[in-house]
C-alpha cells in the first residue's frame, strides 16, 4: 500500500462521501445556531458591561472573563456530563450549543465593548446635544458606525465555533469529525479524515479570505 | 420674567481643580453673548455645563426656559430645546449631510420622512450646502462640515445655540464662511452664546461679551467696552497678548 491507497483512497472516499456531508450538515446547524445565539447573547452582555447597574455590570466582568478561560472541551464536558447530575439532562446537540454559545457569547461581548469604545466621545455628546435617547444613541448613531468595525473580529469568532464544533464529537454529536472517524474505523482507512480535512477548509477558507477583503476596505475607509 | 438662560453659582471641580469657582449669569432671550478667554478659563465647561454635557455642583442652579437642567426626564426636554455646535463637529460618518439633520427631527420629534428631509434641504439652503445634500461628512471640507453641523442643530428649532470654539479647529481660509452663517443666524434673533477666539467677531455680533479667567467671570459688558476699553488688568493683559500677535 503506497501513500496514495492510504490517505487519498478514491475509493474510500466516495463511499464515505454521504457520511461526511451528513456529518458537514450537522456541523453547520451547530455552527450557525451557536454563532447567532452567541451573538445576541454578546450585545446584551457588552450593554450590561457598559452601561448596567454596577454589580449587574460586575457579574458581566466575571461571565466573559470566566467563559474566556476555561477550555472548551472541559466546559462541554461539565455541561453533558454533570449537569446530569444537578437534573438538568441536555441533548448532545443542545450541550454542544450550550458550550459554545457560552463562550462565544463570552468573546463577542469584548468585541462589542472594544468597537462601542472605539467610537469617538463626540459622537456621544452631538447625539446628546440633540435630544436623543440613550438607546436611540445607540441604535441610531453608535451601533451602526460600531457594526463596521466589529465585523472582521466577528467573522473570525464565527471561524472558530465552526471549528469548535469539532470538539462536539465527545459528546457523541454526528458532526463532521465524528462521521470521519466513524468511516475511519469502518473503512479501516484515513481517507475520510483527509476528506473532512478538505471539507473544513474549503467551508472556512471563503470566510477567512473574506476577513482579510474586509479589514483592507474597512482599514483603507476609516482613514 | 426671569431671563431665558439663568446661571447661578455654577461650580465644577474635577478632584481638588475648581475648573468654574462660581459663575453667575443671566442670559435674555434673542441676545448675541461671546464668552472669550484664555484656554483653561473654564468658558467651554461653562456652555456645557448648559445642556450638562457636563454635570455641575449640587449647590449649582441653570435654568432654561424655566426648565431646571437636571439629570432625568426634564434634561432631554431642556436639550431639544439647546442646540449645540462643536470645536470638532462631530457629524454622524455613517449618514449622508440631510440624514445627519433629518435624525434628530425624526427620532425626537417624531417628524415623518417626507416633512423632516424638506426641513433639511431648507436648513442646508440657508448654510449655503443644498450641493452637498447626498454626500457623506467625510467628502466635504472642515468648513462645510461645521456649517451641516450648525444646520443639524437649527433642525431642532432650539431657542437657543450654543457655540463650544466652532471656528478653532478650522483651517484659516474657511473661518470666514463659518462666521457668516453666524453673523445670519444672530440676525434672526435666535439667543446664542459662543465660546470664540475670534475677537472680531465678538466685536461686531455680540450683544455682550464675557471675559473669564481662572473658572470666574473677570469683566462683562457691551464689545466696545470689554474689547476696546476694558477696565480689568487680567482682561487688558489677555486682549494685548491676543491682539498684538
Amino acid at each position: 500500500m503506497d501513500i496514495f491507497d492510504t490517505f487519498l483512497n478514491a475509493e474510500v472516499f466516495l463511499r464515505t462521501w454521504p457520511l461526511l456531508i451528513q456529518g458537514l450538515w450537522v456541523t453547520v446547524q451547530l455552527g450557525a445556531a451557536s454563532i447567532v445565539a452567541g451573538l445576541v447573547l454578546g450585545l446584551i452582555v457588552s450593554m450590561i458591561r457598559l452601561y448596567g447597574p454596577v454589580p449587574l455590570r460586575l457579574l458581566a466582568r466575571l461571565y466573559i472573563d470566566i467563559f474566556r478561560s476555561i477550555p472548551l472541551l472541559v466546559l462541554l464536558i461539565i455541561v453533558y456530563y454533570a449537569l446530569p447530575f444537578v437534573g438538568l439532562r441536555l441533548s448532545p446537540f443542545a450541550s454542544a450549543m450550550t458550550a459554545l454559545t457560552l463562550v462565544s457569547g463570552a468573546y463577542t461581548a469584548e468585541i462589542f465593548r472594544a468597537g462601542i469604545e472605539a467610537i469617538p466621545g463626540g459622537q456621544f455628546e452631538a447625539s446628546a446635544a440633540l435630544g436623543l435617547s440613550h438607546r436611540q444613541t445607540m441604535v441610531d448613531v453608535i451601533l451602526p458606525q460600531a457594526v463596521k468595525i466589529v465585523i472582521p473580529p466577528l467573522t473570525n469568532n464565527s471561524i472558530n465555533v465552526v471549528k469548535d464544533t469539532a470538539l462536539a464529537s465527545v459528546v457523541a454529536m454526528p458532526d463532521l469529525l465524528k462521521q470521519a472517524t466513524q468511516a475511519q474505523a469502518l473503512a479501516a482507512n484515513p481517507t475520510p479524515l483527509i476528506g473532512a480535512a478538505v471539507i473544513y477548509i474549503a467551508v472556512l477558507w471563503p470566510l477567512v479570505a473574506l476577513v482579510s477583503r474586509m479589514e483592507r476596505r474597512f482599514g483603507a475607509r476609516s482613514r | 420674567m426671569p431671563a431665558f438662560v439663568s446661571i447661578r453659582n455654577l461650580r465644577k471641580s474635577y478632584g481638588t481643580f475648581e475648573a468654574l469657582r462660581g459663575i453667575d449669569l443671566e442670559i435674555e432671550k434673542g441676545e448675541v453673548v461671546c464668552v472669550v478667554g484664555p484656554s483653561g478659563s473654564g468658558k467651554s465647561t461653562l456652555i456645557r455645563c448648559i445642556n450638562r454635557l457636563e454635570s455641575f455642583s449640587k449647590e449649582s442652579e441653570i435654568r432654561v426656559d424655566d426648565i431646571a437642567v437636571v439629570p432625568g426626564r426634564t434634561l432631554a426636554k431642556v436639550r431639544a430645546e439647546v442646540g449645540m455646535v462643536f470645536q470638532s463637529f462631530n457629524l454622524f460618518p455613517h449618514l449622508t449631510v440631510r440624514e445627519n439633520v433629518m435624525l434628530a427631527p425624526r427620532r425626537v420629534r417624531g417628524t415623518s420622512r417626507a416633512d423632516a428631509a424638506s426641513q433639511a434641504d431648507r436648513l442646508l439652503a440657508r448654510v449655503g450646502i443644498s450641493e452637498q445634500a447626498d454626500k457623506y461628512p467625510e467628502y466635504l471640507s472642515g468648513g462645510q462640515q461645521q456649517r451641516v453641523a450648525i444646520a443639524r442643530a437649527l433642525a431642532m428649532e432650539p431657542q437657543v445655540m450654543l457655540f463650544d470654539e466652532p471656528t478653532s479647529a478650522l483651517d484659516p481660509e474657511m473661518v470666514g464662511e463659518v462666521l457668516d452663517v453666524m453673523r445670519d443666524l444672530a440676525g434672526t434673533g435666535v439667543t446664542m452664546i459662543v465660546v470664540t477666539h475670534e475677537m472680531g467677531f465678538a466685536a461686531q455680533v455680540a450683544d455682550r461679551v464675557i471675559f473669564m479667567d481662572g473658572g470666574e467671570v473677570i469683566e462683562t459688558g457691551p464689545p466696545g467696552q470689554v474689547l476696546s476699553a476694558p477696565r480689568e488688568p487680567r482682561t487688558k493683559n489677555f486682549l494685548s497678548a491676543v491682539l498684538n500677535h
